[in-house]
């Protein structure tokens, strides 16, 4: 990184990929200059972390070539080796980190890089590693066991592994799916510094507004093809939301909210059973009839244990949950559903459907004990048919009928066939857990409406997400978890994203300006 | 150039029965090979032990008689690998469902026929069925893992039978062989044809089929079978009981399993011994192997196995060459099955690589 022309970094020419008869890049060219960032933008499936995957060399493409700078310019990379991608100087920080938990940052960061033998020599690895933190501002506990480090710093220990490799070209997919704000902008911060020094960047999202914030050009990907290329200073936010999508998005409005009786109410409630991060602590609330909640904070501080307990996987250890003011004793999903508790779980496909098993199957899944859907232990094929086949109408999910594998099913039909499954019953209190996540901005919009329709009837509704943009579309009231304790931070109306990001962070004081 | 895979989006009936019979027909063409070093002619070798199995009337029994157990021990591990159960102790709870028979039918009860034949098959179904009911709660319970538990408990069950054939079960009138008192005559299985060993535990295996089969597709429990099987999380958030359909689960299987066992001491040997089985309880795990867990395929899988048995002894009286051979086909039909059913989840892709 010594003086840094305008130059070329990296240059993919006219890549094509096909899986099957889906092509997943369609002649996507892009460049790359020193010391820029470029922002990849585009829904989930619309080819993004394909096109990375080609140039990173997991996957070979079928037409076009990758071009990596090297000392006669650009040269071309060869295809299907990421031994060769790091050689050339791409280095990539993927969504789901890839460190060693039980080795310390240091020792992560040397992984691979030197022979068995000579792997005593830390003294010279260790003396780079600390001038690369000075040049780059990723502070980092170098002889901390990864496992005791926060998400943040494990994100800083990937992208020194990749710096310590002297990347060219840094690679980030999703890098702030895991972040506060303030963590993300204090990765901003380290980012515009690495590419005044030469570092070119790309940097993976579907997040318009960190994309403007982050992002010299901005690239993006619709259905395999690139549906255009902008200049970050001069684009506008709607603009790029109807290129990601290929047609204007209607912006979901909401009337405001007409709060009614307290259908579900936590009282004191602690939960210590299961993992640590469902463990609560003392929490205390209540959802309304016609109000939705909106439950930030950063992942793993407690939403997985208020999840678990209003699903019904779940009882207090301490306290008391109370359904209707009736208070809840035992864990019974069933009994939940039968009373009028929709639920859509964090993980889709994970927990939301057998995906062996037919649409229509996992659309009774949960009632199947009802006489909705059997008598006496026969299933009532019929009336199941039937429900699957308005709900394909209803909610518009897209797949070959009723008998098709939830397997086959992308994760935005996934998502409006749980929808179809819970809303359906006309439910009292809806628990929507990551109800957008990896959805594309057309499939977010309907989810979203759905939501507030629901609430309009009258239903409690809370809302658990990681997407703070999502939460201020959504929410009446907010309520912050950290470390197992839930913050009551008060109507929608007078909140900003700084003050829910310290609350997130964990800042008492903010909390106690808002109590009063 | 070079070979890839790829997932398969579906894998049609056709092709999972293609991949059943090819395994079957793999496994016979393997076997040629050793039959040729014993100096045998394989085609000689296989016609012989087509005529053994299926030749005659009387060797249409033999094999139906031998493919009984084995329809009964099939169906047990393929309902509970349905479930994601690893039942491999359906040898142990053949033996434990014998006993019970024993116990039961050996003049405790004095009924006709028509109550003592019921009562001993349902004696012998929930004693086997209590031998997977326990390891499926200790794994429930601390975790413990379910094919250590079950695969030991066969040494243990079939040691505690030889102990009691010795001792307190020992048959004084059995001129000092280790065997237990005979069943009464009532609660013997009634042959299917005179003179032949067939009896009427084929009919109730045939019956267990069709019963699971319509169970898996019909009823509410086969649905929640299914659910937990395919997908457990998934299950329990949509609310079934998942350790309760598991150790339902359990009881069908060892259940069957124990029936196997009742069906060897009421419809073929009359007594208990700790030879009754000459491990149906492992073929079993083949035949529901190569049915692909079917119901009604373990049916077709546990004829061709006992088939293999008995037209392999009776080619090797023929011939001269060891019944070994029909170890060896049945081993090798499980592991072509195994391999076949890696293609049922991927295809093999012939790749021009790019030039780089």
């Amino acid at each position: 990184m010594t003086d840094i022309p305008a130059s070329a970094l990296l240059s993919l020419e006219n890549i094509t990929k096909r899986f099957g008869p889906l092509v997943a890049n369609d002649g996507i060219s892009l460049s790359l200059q020193r010391g820029e960032i470029l922002a990849l933008l585009g829904e989930n499936g619309a080819g993004k972390t394909t096109l990375m995957n080609i140039l990173f060399g997991h996957y070979v493409q079928d037409e076009g070539v990758v071009r990596v700078a090297g000392k006669n310019g650009l040269e071309t990379l060869p295809s299907g080796s990421p031994g060769a991608a790091l050689a050339a100087g791409v280095g990539m920080v993927h969504q789901h980190f890839t460190l060693a938990e039980n080795l310390s940052g240091l020792a992560n960061i040397r992984l691979g890089t030197e022979a068995l033998l000579s792997l005593g020599r830390a003294s010279a690895a260790r003396r780079k590693i600390e001038q690369i933190i000075a040049e780059s501002g990723l502070t980092v506990d170098l002889d901390r066991r990864v496992a005791d480090l926060t998400v943040g710093e494990k994100q800083r220990v990937e992208i020194l592994k990749a710096l310590y490799r002297d990347a060219k070209v840094l690679i980030l997919d999703e890098p702030t799916a895991v972040l506060t704000p303030q963590e993300a902008d204090g990765l901003f911060v380290v980012l515009r510094r690495l590419a005044a020094n030469g570092l070119g960047v790309i940097f993976i999202s579907h997040k318009l507004g960190e994309v403007l914030a982050i992002s010299n050009r901005i690239l993006v990907l619709r259905a395999g093809r690139k549906a255009g290329e902008l200049v970050s200073a001069t684009a506008d936010r709607r603009a790029i939301a109807d290129l990601m999508v290929g047609k204007a998005v209607a912006e979901v409005t909401r009337a405001p909210a007409k709060p009614g009786a307290a259908l579900m109410a936590f009282d004191k409630v602690s939960l210590r059973q299961g993992a640590s991060r469902q463990s609560l602590r003392k929490v205390s609330f209540e959802l309304r009839a016609g109000e939705i909640v909106g439950l930030a904070g950063v992942s793993g501080n407690g939403q997985a244990g208020i999840a678990a307990l209003i699903s019904g996987l779940a009882v207090p250890s301490e306290g008391e949950l109370l359904l209707y003011g009736k208070p809840i004793h035992r864990a019974d999903p069933r009994a939940l559903v039968a009373a009028g508790v929709a639920r859509m779980p964090e993980d889709r496909q994970h927990d939301g459907v057998v995906g062996t098993m037919s649409v229509a199957d996992n659309i009774a899944i949960e009632e199947v004990r009802s006489p909705a859907f059997s008598r006496s232990g026969w299933l009532d094929r019929k009336a199941m048919r039937a429900r699957a086949q308005s709900a394909i109408a209803a909610y518009d999910v897209r797949c070959l009928g009723p008998d098709a594998e939830a397997r086959l099913l992308s994760g935005g039909n996934v998502q409006k066939l749980i929808l179809a499954r819970v809303l359906e019953r006309e439910p009292r209190v809806i628990l929507a857990n990551q109800p957008t996540r990896g959805l594309d901005v057309g499939a977010q919009a309907e989810v979203h409406r759905r939501i507030i329709a629901a609430r309009d009837r009258g239903a409690a509704v809370m809302v658990i997400s990681e997407d703070l943009d999502e939460l201020f579309a959504l929410s009446d009231r907010f309520l912050v978890a950290h470390e197992g304790e839930i913050t009551d931070a008060g109507p929608a109306e007078g909140l900003d994203r700084s003050t829910i990001g310290l609350l997130m962070a964990g800042h008492s004081a903010a909390a106690e300006g808002l109590a009063s | 150039m070079s070979f890839r895979l790829e997932m398969r989006e579906n894998a049609s009936v056709g092709l999972r029965l293609g991949v059943s019979l090819g395994a079957g027909i793999v496994a016979l063409l393997l076997v040629a090979i050793p039959v040729l070093f014993a100096g045998g002619s394989p085609l000689t070798a296989y016609g012989l032990m087509v005529q053994g199995a299926f030749g005659s009337m009387f060797a249409l029994s033999e094999t139906l008689n031998r493919a009984t157990p084995l329809i009964l021990t099939g169906l047990a591990a393929a309902v509970a690998f349905r479930a994601k159960l690893w039942n491999i102790g359906a040898e142990g709870q053949l033996y434990i469902g014998a006993l019970a028979a024993v116990l039961v039918g050996s003049g405790l009860l004095q009924m006709p026929p028509a109550l003592l034949i019921p009562t001993v098959m349902i004696a012998g179904f929930l004693a086997g069925g209590m031998m997977m009911v326990i390891p499926t709660l200790i794994k429930q319970r601390f975790g413990a893992d379910e094919v250590v538990i079950t695969l030991l408990l066969n040494f243990i069950v079939i040691l505690f039978v030889q102990m009691l054939v010795e001792g307190p079960l020992k048959d004084p009138l059995a001129m000092g062989w280790p065997q237990s008192v005979p069943l009464l005559a009532e609660a013997k299985l009634p042959k299917l044809l005179p003179r032949l060993r067939m009896h009427w535990g084929l009919i109730t295996g045939v019956v267990a089929a069709i019963v699971l089969w319509v169970m898996v597709r019909k009823t509410v429990l086969g649905f929640e079978i299914r659910a937990v099987g395919e997908n457990k999380a998934a299950a329990r958030f949509a609310g079934i009981p998942v350790d309760k359909t598991m150790l339902k689960v359990a009881l069908i299987s060892g259940g069957l399993a124990g029936l196997a066992g009742v069906g060897e001491v009421a419809g073929v040997k009359g007594y208990l011994s700790a030879d009754l089985s000459p491990g149906f309880g492992y073929s079993g795990i083949v035949v529901a192997m190569l049915a692909g867990l079917s119901p009604i395929g373990t049916v077709i899988a546990a004829i061709f196995i006992a088939a293999v048995f008995v037209g392999a002894d009776s080619m090797s009286r023929a011939t001269g060459i060891s019944n070994y051979v029909a170890d060896l086909v049945v081993a090798l039909s499980l592991l072509c099955v195994l391999v076949g059913s890696f293609f049922l989840r991927f295809r093999l892709r012939y790749d021009r690589k790019l030039e780089a």
